[in-house]
């Protein structure tokens, strides 16, 4: 026997075809209201003319975008650079607060108290210590600010990563590890091809997300001295006596966080999705 | 003897979960644990394979005292295989790679060797199709018979099972069961913790019945669950009667 829709059926699906173009025209409608009233408000205001030349001027942001693109080049290598090593670093420390017995307290102690002070801490000012403290002991062979800055960076984010690692290396149910353990495998076994593999899938959407955020910190190195984007447009700021360079900086930030953002979400949407679909 | 349990204790806090147990296991025997839900099955089987510590007494494998604390727990995991209720497959692994992990890592054979070993498995219980697949896309029954399949590679001198059909839909009991009676027939040493009376009067060489911690009653399964010499053997399986599992 073929089907054919009932009066009922295509009744309904004309019913939520009205709907929907309905809600279409509405949207349309009160998006350019809240539109013209944000335009009003902004262009209307009556310091407006005087913040578009110190902020949007056009041939001031053509002047320094080279020198701010140059800058962003260093924010960008030391993203890499941090994002990698602060993971290896959270994932190690992890790892170890989650060791047992005697033997394995004193690491277990140290791995738990930097997760605790380095979370605390503020990122500038373990930049400050490092930077300008560790070069100060007046050691051999202490390396450049820039080095010692992107060790900050590391390390604080380390810390929250490992805490990150640390939540997902719980979430494996205790069961997975007895299964495990009942195969035969050792402890490192266990770790190594049934708990992490799963803990890291978990937490990847935090983990990207603490990465996004890292990609706005590194800009913090600025403070420290080397010329990163934040501290080229802070150079053009001060001999134009003009803020666009810090807007250029900024919307350049976000642009370099855009294709890491749409990832994040990609993932994080497959995760749950996946969550969803498996029992 | 296989397995030699002699007046097994373990607590947990308060409660006495095994009182003076003790329990022997021939070679080739398959045994089966009937008893009511916190009676010591699953336990005696995680102290059995070292995944609980007894409180006292002493379990024996081949001979050797594996309770002794000396012994390394990981030597003998790897002579026991155990199946758990929850079949606990690792997810992120395809059937395949569930069951050469431990061929693989822990008993360090070559990966060809060992896939070639899990694809003749595999094929015999009729899963080869599914080596590539991810448990999530298995039905229950199919989950259970690849744990069955990963315990069995490493050639474990003993098999437990733990309620293994408890967490099945009815209608996929059955191919586990035809299974493992598959594996009576090949002489595989068997503990199965259950709650199939029928399937335990077919399969098993002997029935125990544990109550209070102990094992209050054991013998062939027709005078087990034919003729009960305890009051409370008798009253368990009036119960399972009443429950239409029987």
């Amino acid at each position: 026997m073929t089907y054919a829709p009932s009066e009922r059926r295509l009744d309904r699906i004309a019913y939520r075809r009205r709907q929907a173009i309905r809600s279409v025209l509405l949207a349309a409608l009160s998006t350019a209201a809240v539109g013209t009233l944000l335009t009003v408000a902004v262009t209307g205001a009556p310091g407006w003319e005087r913040v578009k030349t110190s902020f949007f001027d056009f041939p001031t942001a053509r002047k320094y975008l080279p020198q701010i693109l140059d800058g962003l080049w260093l924010n960008l290598r030391l993203l890499v650079v941090c994002a990698t090593l602060a993971m290896a670093l959270g994932l190690l420390v992890a790892v170890l607060r989650t060791l047992r017995g005697p033997v394995a307290f004193p690491v277990r102690a140290i791995a738990t108290g930097y997760t605790y002070s380095f979370r605390g801490l503020p990122l500038i000012i373990v930049i400050y210590l490092f930077a300008f403290g560790i070069p100060g002991l007046r050691l051999q062979g202490i390396p450049s600010v820039l080095v010692l800055g992107a060790a900050a960076i590391i390390i604080t984010y380390g810390a929250y990563l490992a805490e990150v690692f640390r939540a997902g290396i719980e979430s494996v149910h205790p069961s997975q590890i007895a299964a495990a353990r009942s195969l035969g495998l050792g402890y490192r076994q266990t770790m190594r091809h049934v708990v992490l593999p799963q803990a890291v899938r978990r937490v990847a959407p935090p983990l990207l997300n603490d990465t996004v955020a890292l990609q706005k910190d590194v800009g913090l190195i600025s403070l420290a001295g080397p010329i990163d984007a934040i501290r080229a447009a802070q150079i053009g700021v001060a001999q134009d006596a003009n803020f666009t360079p810090y807007v250029v900086a900024g919307v350049l930030f976000m642009l370099l966080a855009l294709p890491l953002i749409a990832v994040t979400d990609w993932v994080t949407l497959r995760a749950a999705r996946r969550q969803n679909a498996g029992s | 003897m296989v397995l030699s349990c002699k007046n097994v204790r373990k607590t947990f806090g308060e409660h006495v979960i095994l009182d003076d147990l003790s329990l022997d296991v021939d070679e080739h025997e398959v045994v089966a644990l009937i008893g009511a839900s916190g009676s010591g099955k699953s336990t005696l089987l995680r102290c059995v394979n070292l995944l609980e510590q007894v409180d006292d007494g002493t379990i024996h494998l081949d001979g050797d005292e594996i309770t002794d604390p000396r012994a390394d727990p990981d030597r003998v995991r790897q002579k026991i295989g155990l199946v758990f209720q929850s079949y606990n497959l690792f997810p992120h692994m395809t059937v395949l790679d569930n069951i050469t992990l431990a061929p693989v890592r822990v008993h360090k054979k070559s990966p060809a060797e060992a896939k070639a070993q899990a694809m003749q498995w595999l094929e015999r219980v009729g899963l080869a199709a599914k080596a590539g697949a991810y448990p999530d896309r298995l039905s229950g029954g199919q989950q259970q018979r690849v744990a069955i399949v990963r315990a069995l590679v490493n050639q474990p001198r003993l098999l437990l099972l733990d309620e293994v059909t408890s967490a099945l839909d009815p209608e996929l009991v059955g191919e586990v069961l035809t299974m493992i009676r598959d594996l009576k027939g090949d002489g595989t040493t068997m503990v199965l913790a259950t709650h199939e009376m029928g399937f335990a009067r077919q399969v098993a060489d002997r029935v125990a019945f544990l109550d209070g911690g102990r094992v209050l009653e054991q013998g062939p399964p027709s005078q087990v669950l034919g003729d009960p010499v305890e009051a409370r053997t008798r009253q368990f399986l009036a119960r399972i009667i009443e429950a239409g599992r029987l």
